[in-house]
This record gives C-alpha cells, sequence and structure tokens, in this order.
C-alpha cells in the first residue's frame, strides 16, 4: 500500500474513476500538459488521452456550465477550478443550474458534476489564493459539498462525490495537500458522503471541524489530554448535507461543543451546527457552544494570515474555557 | 453559410502596427516619440528598471525572502509603452503581470515588493491614488474600467481609462461584457490585451480559435489593432492615439500587444513542463529592451558609458527599494480590520482585540 499526500490521493482517486467509468472526463485550466498548478491531474492526460483530460480556456464560469451540459448528456464530469477565490463566477451556474437541474425538471435531466476547487489558507499564497467560503456553497439547496481532511479520505470521498448522482463541490484543502502522508490502497472503495467521522473518542467535550483544520483540532486534544481533558474530535467531512446524528449523539454524551473553522465566523457553517445544538440538543449542554473561526475581516495576506487562522492555541484555550463553565 | 447570391453587410479589416525590427532597425516611417531621444531613452531606462527589478524579485522569493511573485519577463514594452501613454489623471487598472506600468505611473518597487511579499500596504502606493491596484482573478477588473470610464462620460471630464489583461483574460465572459458596454457606450476607455501566447500553461491556440484577439472588438463595435508588443515605440504610439480618441470622445479601443512571456507564469510555476526550451530561446531573439538599445546605439549615439551608467543606476535604485522593503516591520495583527468598513462596526471590536492576543 503506498503512502499517499492528498494531492496524489486525489489524483488516485481521479485516474480510478476514469479507469472505470468512461464517462468521466477531467478539466480545467491547466490540467491536462501541466497536470494542474498543484499536480492533481499529474500524468491523466498522458494517460486517459486529451479528450477525457483537457485544458479548458481560462474561464470559470465555461468550466462549471460545461459540467452542467454533459452532466445533463450523462457523461461524469469532474471540472477543477485553480482556487476557490477564482470560483465565484460559477455561482450563477450552481445556484441556478447545477443545484436545481433535477428539480426544475422532476427528474427528467440530472446533474452528476464534480467541482473541484482547492481550500483554504496557511501556504502563503498570493491575494485571493486563500479563500475559505464552503459555508456559501453549503448554503445552496441540491449541492454537496465535501472538505476532506486526510488523504485517505480524500480517495474514498472523491469517488463518492464523482459516482454520485447529483451534484457535488469537491473543497481540498491546500495547507495539507502536501504536509500528511496515508496508506492509501486503490482498492476503489469509496467512503460515504454525508457521513461524519469520529476521529477520536472522549467524554468531556465534543471538538467539530473539518478539512486542514482538524489536524490543529487534534492537536489540541493532546495538550488537552494532559490536562486531563479527554476531547471527542468529528471530522464533518460533509457539510452537505452533514450528518446531524453524529453530532447530536456526540454533544449529547460530552455536554460541550467547540465548533473549529477557517472561515470568517458571521454565517460561518459554524453557527449552522450551533444552531442545530441549539435547536436539538439545548438541555445536554452543561456549557455554550463556543466557535473557534478565522475573524470577520478579509483574509489577510501572507504576512498577517496565521495570525487570522484558528491556531492549537486558540482551539485549547476555548477548549477549556468551555470545559471550566459552570 | 449564405451563398454569394446574398449580399455582404459587412466588412472588417485589422492591422498589425510595428516601427522597429528585432535588431531596432526602423521597419517605416517612425512617429515623432522615436525622434525625440530623451523621450526614447526615458522608455528605454524604465524597461531596464523593470526588468532589473523583476530579477531581483525572483531571487528573493527564491531565497524565501518574498511570496509567489508574477515574473514580467519580456512584457516591458507593453507594460511601458501603455502607461507612457496616459496622462497622470488617467486612470490606469492593471493585471498582476504589469509592473512596468506601476513603476511608470509612480509606484515604489519597495511597494510592489510588499504587495508580494504579503502585505497589503503595498497597494497603498505612492502612485496615482485613482489607479485600481492589480487584479488577481482574470479580466475580473475589465468592467471595472467601463465603470470608471462611465463616470469620466457622466461628469464630462477629459480622462481615459487603460485596462491592462492577458489573452487568457479575452476569454472571460467579463472582459467581454466589459467591451459591449463600451462599444455601446462609446466610453473613454482603451482596452490593452497582453498577448504572451501563454495563460500558464495553456498556448493562445487553447484559448482562441480567433485570428486576433484585435477583430474581437469588431463585434464590440469599435476598432482593434494589433501591434507589435516588443516594440515599446508601436506600444506606445498605438495605445496613445487610442487615448486620446478616447479622450476626444471617440470610444474605446483594443490595442493587442503581441509579445512572449519568457518567464514562467510565476516562481510556484516550472514552465518547463509545458513548453520548449528551443520555443523560449527563439523568442528571446524578439524580446523588447535589447531592441530599444539597438535602436538607441544605431540611431540616437547611446554610448557604452551612457549604458553602463544607467544599469549601475537601475541596480542601485533596485538594491534601496530591497533594503527598505526588507526593513519593513509586519504590521500588527489587529490592523487586519482597520480598512474593513470605513468605521469598524462596534460588534466586531472584540474581535479585533482578540487578535492580538495570540
Amino acid at each position: 500500500m503506498p503512502e499517499l499526500t492528498l494531492v496524489d490521493a486525489v489524483n488516485l482517486a481521479l485516474a480510478r474513476a476514469l479507469e472505470e467509468d468512461p464517462n468521466v472526463v477531467v478539466f480545467g485550466e491547466d490540467v491536462g500538459v501541466n497536470g494542474g498548478v498543484f499536480r492533481a491531474t499529474n500524468g491523466l492526460q498522458q494517460r486517459f488521452g486529451s479528450e477525457r483530460v483537457f485544458d479548458t480556456p481560462l474561464s470559470e464560469l465555461l468550466i462549471s456550465g460545461l459540467c452542467v451540459g454533459m452532466a445533463a448528456q450523462g457523461l461524469r464530469p469532474v471540472g477543477e477550478i485553480q482556487f476557490l477565490g477564482f470560483l465565484y463566477p460559477c455561482i450563477d451556474q450552481l445556484v441556478n443550474h447545477a443545484s436545481r437541474l433535477r428539480n426544475r425538471t422532476q427528474g427528467r435531466l440530472t446533474c452528476p458534476m464534480v467541482l473541484r476547487a482547492p481550500h483554504g489558507a496557511g501556504i502563503r499564497a498570493p491575494e485571493h489564493h486563500s479563500e475559505a467560503t464552503e459555508a456559501m456553497l453549503a448554503h445552496i439547496p441540491g449541492l454537496r459539498v465535501v472538505i476532506p481532511s486526510s488523504p485517505e479520505r480524500a480517495y474514498g470521498l472523491l469517488l463518492s462525490a464523482i459516482r454520485d448522482p447529483d451534484p457535488v463541490v469537491f473543497l481540498e484543502p491546500t495547507r495539507i495537500y502536501r504536509s500528511a502522508k496515508d496508506l492509501v490502497d486503490d482498492t476503489g472503495e469509496a467512503l460515504p458522503m454525508d457521513v461524519a467521522f469520529v476521529e477520536r473518542e472522549g467524554r468531556d467535550i465534543t471538538l467539530i471541524s473539518w478539512g486542514a483544520m482538524l489536524k490543529d483540532t487534534l492537536q489540541a486534544t493532546e495538550e488537552l489530554s494532559r490536562s486531563g481533558i479527554e476531547a471527542e474530535v468529528i471530522d464533518l467531512a460533509t457539510l452537505k448535507p452533514y450528518d446531524e446524528q453524529t453530532v447530536l449523539g456526540s454533544v449529547a454524551k460530552t455536554g460541550r461543543c467547540v465548533i473549529v473553522h477557517e472561515a470568517a465566523r458571521t454565517g460561518g457553517f459554524g453557527a449552522e451546527i450551533a444552531a442545530l445544538i441549539a435547536e436539538r440538543a439545548l438541555l445536554s449542554l452543561l456549557a455554550p457552544i463556543t466557535r473557534v473561526t478565522g475573524y470577520d475581516t478579509i483574509i489577510p495576506l501572507p504576512r498577517l494570515e496565521r495570525s487570522y487562522m484558528p491556531s492549537v492555541p486558540r482551539i485549547v484555550a476555548a477548549a477549556r474555557k468551555t470545559c471550566e463553565f459552570g | 453559410m449564405a451563398d454569394r447570391n446574398f449580399p455582404v453587410i459587412a466588412r472588417f479589416e485589422v492591422r498589425r502596427r510595428a516601427y522597429l525590427a528585432p535588431d531596432g532597425s526602423p521597419l517605416t516611417e517612425l512617429p515623432s516619440l522615436a525622434r525625440n531621444r530623451e523621450r526614447v531613452v526615458s522608455l528605454y531606462r524604465m524597461m531596464v528598471l523593470a526588468r532589473t527589478f523583476d530579477m531581483k524579485a525572483v531571487s528573493l522569493q527564491r531565497t524565501g525572502r518574498l511570496g509567489t511573485y508574477a515574473v514580467s519577463l519580456g512584457q516591458e514594452a507593453v507594460t511601458i509603452g501603455a502607461a507612457s501613454a496616459m496622462r497622470t489623471e488617467d486612470v490606469l487598472l492593471p493585471s498582476y503581470r504589469d509592473n512596468g506600468a506601476l513603476l511608470w505611473r509612480g509606484v515604489k518597487m519597495e511597494e510592489i515588493l510588499l504587495f508580494w511579499g504579503g502585505d497589503e500596504r503595498g497597494n497603498h502606493w505612492s502612485g496615482p491614488a485613482h489607479d485600481f491596484p492589480p487584479s488577481i482573478p482574470v479580466g475580473s477588473h475589465a468592467p471595472h474600467a467601463a465603470g470608471v470610464a462611465s463616470a469620466f462620460k457622466y461628469r464630462k471630464e477629459p480622462l481615459v481609462a487603460v485596462c491592462l489583461f492577458g489573452d487568457g483574460a479575452t476569454s472571460k465572459g467579463d472582459v467581454w461584457e466589459a467591451m459591449n458596454f463600451s462599444g455601446v457606450q462609446k466610453l473613454p476607455v482603451v482596452f490593452v490585451v497582453n498577448n504572451n501566447q501563454w495563460a500558464i500553461s495553456v498556448p493562445l491556440q487553447l484559448q482562441t480559435a480567433s485570428e486576433t484577439i484585435a477583430q474581437k472588438a469588431i463585434a464590440a463595435g469599435f476598432a482593434g489593432e494589433q501591434v507589435d508588443g516588443n516594440d515599446v515605440i508601436a506600444v506606445h504610439a498605438a495605445v496613445a492615439e487610442a487615448v486620446e480618441y478616447a479622450r476626444k470622445g471617440g470610444g474605446p479601443r483594443l490595442i493587442e500587444a503581441v509579445t512572449y512571456r519568457l518567464g514562467d507564469h510565476t516562481t510556484a510555476d516550472d514552465a518547463s513542463r509545458y513548453r520548449s526550451p528551443d520555443e523560449v530561446k527563439q523568442r528571446w531573439k524578439e524580446e523588447p529592451i535589447s531592441r530599444v538599445r539597438h535602436y538607441l546605439v544605431a540611431q540616437m549615439h547611446w554610448s557604452k558609458s551612457e549604458e553602463e551608467v544607467l544599469l549601475k543606476d537601475c541596480e542601485r535604485q533596485v538594491d534601496q527599494a530591497v533594503e527598505v522593503y526588507l526593513a519593513s516591520e509586519p504590521r500588527p495583527a489587529q490592523t487586519m480590520f482597520d480598512h474593513l468598513y470605513a468605521t469598524l462596526p462596534s460588534v466586531y471590536a472584540a474581535q479585533r482585540q482578540e487578535t492580538s492576543e495570540w
């Protein structure tokens, strides 16, 4: 079983999907000869040909719109948006078409497409290359929004996304594209979407996160553990639709909850989770729910990006305070 | 298609302008600018400065002292030719590969370094306060140029918006939509396309099947012209004519400057993955700076000592800028809120405070 980075795992899943289903096509800016700016599609054009893996002109709107048309025709398009900050021209296609083609036609036409995009900050990238606007996408009814937190999860969830009969936005955390390696076996076995993963069991507090922040959240548990706090960690993985039961079950057990995400706080996906818990598990709570998030400002350029993103000490402090409450 | 029994109802032509051959020799009668030694030298000086700066910026990035940097190598005639055709009061809307234009407009090199070094203060620059910061999302600033030009028209000001973007940007709806509206409204705007043949790894022939980018203007109802984008005299002359035409109320124009991206897309890119070194080597023969130098030497008695002084002067200026940049202190974390709104809503005061606690 090879040890793979997250970007390698994405590549492996794409290759697997191209291999097993002739309807799968992969395209975007620089995905062909160059193999993608992060090399997620490296070697795929050589292996599967330029009819199935190809470069588009520089137009994100086109990439997302092509996906809709191809998907309605029964292909399984996987479009790549180079950075999440460049995805916004696709919003029209995602909100008005991809997410609602099935509903508009009452099932006559469907939209089994995947739109992949790098997600998040922390790689000292230029302006507009560090966005974490998953909540905006998760607000769109009819879409699935997935953010893997490890190579293994990237492989399994991307296969699920490609095989799914509905549109999926698949966000890949750039900060952990190459920083962590997993043993990933190319079995073709998908991981379920819409299911949250309990990453670590614990009795005292529930920490919920996704994407690159999961690593920091897990790191925080080590320090918490040293001071006697055993945290349960949930990798939400799929934000839309998300696994409410796992969240509620964990909070019912621990009575305390901290949600960690690098996106800005107001209207972030943490707010949705907090609202769910308030609605359905209020009486289990022993302390107020706390969010550790990016601030409600523009993600700063690299010199200050680390000050913007939640850090391990911030997560530890929030968890401690929540545990000390009452 | 309709056969010859049907009448032709429209015909169009696109011309290509070039004054200097790659060896600097005149190809045709030169415009007056080319006969003014001082002005040619000032263009040449800025081109050399831009390149010296560019090389330095790349080496700073390679040694971990600058963030990802978009290389400008080979774009000097386009950016400086265009910017030098503007008045200070005109508005520049640049893309991210237009450092030459920024320098001409008075942006300091340490400010450009600050931006690419990851500090927003680099955009709070010494250049014209009304100029736009470089647009990173490709082509998304073209509609802003139409907006700026609309404001000029509304206020009846004799000013022009000049918008720079690359060949890749012409595939985006933003650019077409901006051109379309500008044509309809006869706006005082000039679109300058830095056609450097490559959008990261995607070559022009995968970007458009159009014979020229210049002809895209025709569909928007105004004239497009192609110029040799390695000939600073040609770029300057074409943009200057377009700018003055727009200023007089003639409406927009598109100038397609055909050049070549001699460097990688950015320092994060490796162009050897998708284009041959031979191609790049060939294109070096057409590069814009030696062309002006040959012209100056052959036609304007440009001496070796003048050249040496100029080179040394450029290097000194760049070194000084680098020193200032490297000495710059990071801004305090809480300043990330300082320019979010005119007045920070009180609800964010606690968050602002929190940034300095970690």
